[in-house]
């Protein structure tokens, strides 16, 4: 497995758990009252900052077991990483777009912080899939 | 979206070069082992210029490596 392809496994399955985490944490909270009392802006910052830090700690944990493994990045590698960015960005905007005629029509904090959030976490799924999926298959032609 | 068209006998000619592994190639033209076996297994169609690299170090022209068929097969 490449650096490249690492990486990629890596923001994927931290993208899924820190959300999962996100998730657990705010609906655990949830006491019976509407969803919008609940307290989320602690559990966010957390689960996205945490999620940064764990993917960073990864990648310098395989880098430390095999500190023989190529650290080459390719043709090949950036082409993949394009084609994942270009399969996730439209999640981006469709968050902010979202996010922008939610706060347009006075909706709630939590709902807007909650789109995009779910958003940014879809977009690096989508993307990272389209990774995994890339590497160990065919890089398409168009 | 679809696959690649172009072959190539880089397997053919690494075993007519001393049996050359798959690594000792890649490291020759500058990628990672898994995108070497990704262009043999027609998985990746190289760039120009790496199609270049790779015919350099057999020594042959790009046409013994690489083939492209004549007629666009209908899908």
């Amino acid at each position: 497995m490449t650096l490249e392809e690492r990486r990629a496994w890596i923001r994927l399955v931290v993208a899924v758990l820190g959300y999962a985490v996100y998730l657990v944490v705010v609906l655990g909270r949830v006491d019976g009252g509407p969803l919008v009392s609940v307290s989320y802006a602690g559990p966010l910052l957390w689960t996205v900052g945490g999620a940064i830090a764990l993917a960073v700690l990864a990648e310098i944990g395989f880098a430390v077991a095999n500190p023989r493994a190529s650290q080459l990045k390719d043709d090949r590698d950036r082409e993949i990483g394009h084609l994942g960015d270009q399969a996730g960005h439209p999640f981006v905007v469709i968050g902010a777009l979202a996010a922008m005629l939610m706060a347009l029509a006075d909706w709630a904090p939590f709902w807007i912080a909650n789109v995009i959030y779910l958003c940014f976490v879809l977009s690096a799924i989508v993307g990272g899939v389209a990774k995994v999926v890339v590497y160990r298959g065919s890089v398409p032609e168009w | 979206m679809k696959p690649t068209r172009v072959t190539n006998r880089i397997r053919a000619l690494r075993f007519a070069h001393d049996e050359m592994t798959q690594a000792d190639l890649a490291d020759r033209i500058g990628v990672t082992r898994q995108t070497l076996i990704a262009i043999e297994q027609g998985r990746y169609s190289p760039s120009l210029e790496m199609a270049f690299r790779i015919a350099r170090v057999f020594k042959v022209p790009l046409d013994d490596v690489f083939d492209y068929p004549d007629s666009e097969d209908p899908q």
